[in-house]
């Protein structure tokens, strides 16, 4: 669906630098939460973004629906629902669609229509294929064939909330302090290399999966064209995306635990390898030789998330800032501290995790992982 | 109350909750050529420069978050946190004091040209990258815990300590590549460091005599500041980094 004239950038420029503000809080003990605070932590980090782009994941958000599929999307004409509409009449079994809550506000101008969708898919409907990989290629013929929709969102009992306006905007629009999950996940945007349109924003999503991310992707090239040879167009027009399709194609199909899929993306460098034991030397030559092309090079800060776990981890050289704070079950990830410590002042312990190395919360899992 | 001639109140407090970043400063500013000797922020979470371009002897408490850039091209004042600074902590600093009773991130003391910056605990990546020093002008950053890679990069002047004091005896600093392009300027380094985690363009040297009055004076700062036992901190064994070479990138565009 992307148009990109559709990019309410008031400033009519297409190259700005400066950086982004991610967040990131989870209750590892499932209990679910408000919007209400990481919406005031992200809001904090204001002066990191310039208003072309906000968004929220939300884990554990549709219990009712808990085993269907939460399509969002994102539509330009009335067309582009119809059409959308009898699509996944025809694939999928449509449990219910309504149009996603919104309340006007001045700062949001010229937002498409958002709607949302609960779907089933049998093995009759995916004709031999896993339901996952029947949505992902049904969430990927929309965005490529059908015009002016968009779908942004499609994983079970969780959604993205995203578009172009600051954070703290998007979240009245859509009036998240009245949802809760166990599990968020905030981001305010400075677009860089790419136009800021609503499809742009973060969180990039594909199932249940989202990313987050403040940087570059100078890798992005030849990212994209590893990720296309296993069925992964990349259409979004934005770099982030392609870290999307890595986690889904790393963990979700090739079975790799977060800990060695961290060590794809900003593996450590050649001569640290050389100093470790000889199984782990083994381990990172092996991985470097086999996923050597899906290697994130360049400044990044990213926070990846799927059910009962979020992963935070930048770059090898840290080129972009990521703070961790603990307070009990609770785990804080933050492009600043200050973010936390706004809605936790008085955290158990506040620290900076190396480069490259991932901080992962789990799910029934009390002690933060690091 | 404590008033000046002038019957100006000398010590000011701001409760920072929901004031932005530019009418923070806005106000410290205002309060600096008024004439006020103290300010105490409360509530401060992450309002970017405090204190930046101050030029007067006063001294800004902050308790809390201060963001990021703290003391940007401060040029006399004295800064003192409760609490851990953000990434460009005393960018570009020309003189004054930074304190800081917990960690700091990334970049402290980025380009400082003179000053002296405390950090209780650890720093992030790149501490002290291009600090300079000009004739009397040397910019001097203490670090009391261990720091992450890349320390001192392309450090041009100035002197930088690091400690160590949470690390165990005999455990290696952790940070790597430390003095990667360093071509000025001396670090001091407490605790061992592997030669693997020495960058390309250091030299590795015992302390001279001129070399321990240097560090037991600013040494002696940090232990008043942060309350430990100077003699026991320096009892400690400590190496010197130097620049092997002034210009080590003077023929890389040569050709």
């Amino acid at each position: 669906m992307y148009n990109i004239n559709q990019v309410n950038n008031p400033h009519h420029d297409d190259k700005l630098i400066e950086a982004c503000s991610l967040f990131g809080m989870m209750d590892t003990t499932g209990r679910r939460f408000s919007g209400r605070d990481i919406v005031r932590a992200i809001a904090n980090m204001h002066v990191r973004g310039n208003g072309l782009g906000g968004g929220f994941a939300v884990y554990g958000l549709y219990p009712e629906y808990d085993d269907a599929y939460a399509f969002h999307v994102m539509y330009l004409s009335q067309e582009g629902r119809v059409n959308t509409e009898a699509f996944l009449k025809q694939k999928f079994y449509l449990l219910h669609a309504e149009d996603v809550p919104t309340q006007p506000i001045p700062a949001i101008v010229n937002p498409p229509s958002v709607w949302r969708y609960f779907l089933e898919a049998d093995s009759q409907k995916c004709d031999g294929q896993s339901p996952d990989d029947y949505v992902v290629d049904r969430v990927m013929e929309i965005n490529a064939s059908i015009k002016d929709a968009f779908v942004f969102s499609s994983g079970k009992n969780m959604a993205v909330f995203k578009g172009v306006g600051y954070p703290e905007d998007i979240a009245s629009y859509f009036c998240l302090t009245q949802y809760e999950g166990y599990l968020w996940v905030a981001h305010g945007r400075f677009p860089t290399n790419t136009p800021g349109w609503w499809g742009g924003a973060h969180p990039f999503n594909i199932l249940d999966w989202t990313v987050v991310h403040n940087g570059e992707i100078s890798s992005y090239g030849i990212n994209q064209r590893r990720l296309e040879e296993f069925g992964y167009p990349c259409t979004m027009h934005t770099d982030t995306e392609v870290i999307a399709y890595a986690v889904d194609l790393l963990m979700r199909k090739h079975h790799l635990p977060v800990e060695i899929m961290a060590k794809v993306l900003a593996p450590p460098f050649w001569s640290n390898i050389e100093r470790r034991p000889p199984d782990e030397q083994n381990l990172l030559r092996t991985l470097r030789q086999v996923y050597g092309s899906l290697m994130l090079n360049g400044p990044f800060t990213t926070v990846i998330a799927h059910h009962g776990e979020m992963i935070g981890f930048t770059d090898r050289i840290r080129l972009r800032p990521l703070t961790v704070g603990v307070k009990g079950s609770m785990l804080y990830l933050s492009s600043e501290e200050a973010a936390i410590r706004l809605i936790c002042p008085d955290l158990d312990r506040a620290w900076i995790p190396m480069g490259g190395e991932p901080i992962v919360g789990r799910l029934g899992r009390s002690n933060i992982q690091c | 109350m404590v008033t000046n001639k002038k019957g100006i109140d000398q010590t000011m407090k701001i409760d920072a909750s929901d004031i932005s970043y530019k009418e923070l400063n806005a106000r410290i500013k205002d309060a600096a050529s008024n004439g006020v000797q103290r300010i105490e922020l409360r509530n401060v979470y992450g309002q970017r420069y405090i204190g930046t371009g101050l030029d007067r002897p006063l001294e800004v408490e902050i308790f809390g978050t201060p963001g990021n850039d703290l003391g940007a091209f401060m040029n006399g004042s004295r800064i003192i946190v409760y609490g851990n600074a953000q990434d460009g902590c005393g960018n570009t600093m020309n003189s004054g004091e930074i304190i800081v009773h917990g960690h700091a991130g990334d970049i402290v003391g980025l380009s400082a040209r003179g000053g002296e910056i405390f950090i209780k605990e650890d720093v992030g990546y790149r501490a002290g990258i291009h600090m300079k020093e000009y004739e009397n002008k040397k910019p001097v950053l203490v670090i009391g815990g261990t720091a992450q890679d890349f320390l001192g990069e392309y450090m041009a002047g100035g002197i930088l300590i690091l400690l160590g004091l949470n690390l165990k005896e005999g455990e290696p600093q952790q940070t790597n590549f430390i003095g990667t392009g360093m071509h000025g300027g001396v670090i001091y380094l407490g605790n061992v460091v592997d030669g693997f985690q020495l960058g390309k363009e250091v030299g590795v040297g015992e302390l001279q005599e001129s070399d321990y009055q240097v560090l037991q004076k600013f040494v002696e700062k940090f232990a008043v500041y942060f309350d430990y036992d100077a003699r026991e901190i320096l009892r400690h064994r400590f190496i010197k980094l130097f620049p092997l070479n002034l210009r080590p990138y003077g023929r890389l565009y040569a050709y």
